[in-house]
């Protein structure tokens, strides 16, 4: 058996995305979700299964509170960080292609910088215990800190340059300034990203991912239920996660320049039945420039050590051959996780996306990279 | 006692784990081995992922190893750090086939390569903590 094709997203939600807020992370994901639901043309009584994200300050009994949800059959979550959110679309497909539940609604809100800064939240998170007993007091506390020696690896046996990860950050920008719930409008060129101040040697501030706060859900419902709704369904086509080797620690990895999407994407791109050729437009998570690198590398867009080059000369860009992060990303529009990247997927298969819209998009993909090297991939289509 | 307090964080130290930092604090590198096949691993567990055996022993490491990766950290992330800040931190491959993560002393990253020989150093903290650092060969 296989879920191929058995669920769809049939709704889509997000708030305004900002820096900071007053608001709690709960009333920002009730928001998406409310917004999600009334996309598909629902009503809150019909969902009857939840996946909210883990760090995200909600469980799922709370949409039972606050939506009077009559039978919540389904819940789960997903601790694979960054990697959460596409990870929930395979946790909501399996539910719904298993009869578990006919409407799951997944959901993600962040406060950024209103709930702490990451170094203070992660120190407190189980899958960061090694890092925290063994890395952490020599002074790599945070994210940046902990990929830059894979991107550092990379260019040394590479030859991979900073332009080169610059051109992934200049090419987002440009893509969020076509959307009007981006936070980053300002124009950057490759020489104000050489410019940006080094924060991690390799990374620069320009290739590091903003801080956010805001809200996004989706509504993924049973295949056969889904084609009478409000919106054109998208078909989850493959869906799969990876975790790396040494999932706890990059340091002990055998190769520090593969992430857990290495081992993801070959059964994605099986159980949906197609090939790289096929897709028209992916959404990459993108917490830092050279792990969008990395992926398309892992994900066999290119060969390992030719994502440098492969990042060059338009390819990314709309217009270009595999246009990446029409929403500007993590990098540009907002760090909502990429759950922002799957409500910008569904977007362009429906054919909603305006401006940034890739012309006859048909297959596309979303990525998610969590934590320490998790990864997850779903492939879908009109 | 006028010293000021030590304001990094500190490792959250285990009974697992405590043969380690001993060893650190008396200047010496031991590596957790299973007790029943021998394969080294780092950092400490309690399962060896080759045998299954949950016994394990401690044995002294060279701490000779070769670089595999560096960062240079511009941006401290935790206040403690900004007085040394811009530091380098390598990714070394110990000669025993597990890798360390720690600071290097004296040497201008721009010179780095991989594959540089390089040599555990320790680091007395406090009375109680000695951590690791590396300098080249």
């Amino acid at each position: 058996m296989s879920i191929r094709d058995q669920a769809c997203v049939t709704g889509i939600g997000e708030t305004r995305y900002t820096r900071e807020t007053t608001r709690s992370q709960a009333e920002l994901a009730f928001e998406a979700a409310l917004a999600a639901i009334a996309d598909a043309g629902l009503t809150p009584k019909d969902i009857d299964g939840v996946v909210p994200y883990v760090m995200g300050g909600v469980i799922a009994e709370d949409f039972v509170t606050n939506f009077g949800l009559p039978d919540l059959r389904y819940s789960a979550l997903t601790p694979m960080g960054g990697a959460s959110s596409v990870a929930a679309l395979q946790n909501a497909a399996l539910a719904v292609a298993g009869g578990l539940a006919n409407h799951v609604l997944i959901t993600l809100g962040r406060g950024a910088l209103s709930t702490g800064r990451i170094t203070d939240r992660i120190g407190q998170m189980p899958q960061f215990r090694l890092v925290g007993e063994f890395e952490m007091p020599m002074g790599t506390v945070a994210p940046a800190q902990f990929y830059a020696p894979m991107a550092r690896r990379h260019m040394e046996l590479y030859g991979t340059t900073s332009e080169q990860l610059g051109e992934i950050a200049v090419t987002f920008r440009k893509h969020a300034q076509l959307h009007d719930n981006a936070m980053m409008h300002k124009p950057m060129t490759l020489a104000d990203h050489q410019a940006s101040r080094m924060i991690a040697d390799p990374l620069r501030l320009y290739d590091c991912c903003l801080e956010s706060a805001g809200a996004a859900a989706v509504v993924i419902s049973r295949a056969d239920m889904a084609r009478d709704l409000r919106q054109p369904p998208i078909y989850i086509g493959g869906v799969a996660e990876g975790h790396p080797d040494s999932p706890s620690t990059i340091t002990q990895r055998p190769d520090i320049c593969r992430i857990g999407l290495a081992k993801a994407a070959p059964k994605a791109f099986a159980m949906a039945g197609v090939t790289h050729q096929d897709i028209d437009v992916a959404e990459i998570y993108d917490c830092f420039t050279y792990i969008v690198l990395c992926q398309l590398e892992d994900m066999g867009f290119c060969a390992k050590g030719e994502g440098g080059a492969f990042v060059q000369g338009g390819r990314i860009a709309l217009g270009g051959e595999l246009p990446v992060n029409t929403h500007g990303g993590l990098l540009s529009q907002a760090h909502i996780a990429g759950m922002n990247h799957i409500v910008e997927l569904t977007r362009q298969l429906r054919g909603q996306a305006g401006a940034r819209q890739v012309a006859n998009a048909e297959v596309g993909l979303v990525t998610g990279y969590g934590d320490l090297g998790d990864g997850s991939i779903a492939i879908m289509h009109k | 006692m006028n010293a000021p307090q030590y304001d990094k964080p500190l490792p959250d130290i285990t009974p697992l784990t405590r043969p380690f930092w001993d060893g650190l604090r008396h200047h010496h590198l031991v590596l957790q081995t299973c007790g029943h096949c021998h394969k080294v691993r780092h950092y400490p567990r309690p399962v060896c992922d080759q045998c299954y055996s949950m016994d394990c022993e401690w044995v002294p490491g060279s701490g000779h190893g070769k670089l595999h990766s560096w960062t240079v950290n511009h941006h401290p992330f935790h206040f403690a750090f900004k007085r040394e800040s811009p530091f380098v931190t390598v990714t070394v491959d110990l000669d025993e086939g597990v890798r360390m993560q720690a600071p290097l002393r004296g040497a201008d990253a721009r010179m780095l390569r991989i594959g540089m020989a390089v040599e555990l150093i320790f680091e007395d903290v406090t009375p109680e903590l000695t951590l690791p650092a590396f300098k080249l060969v």
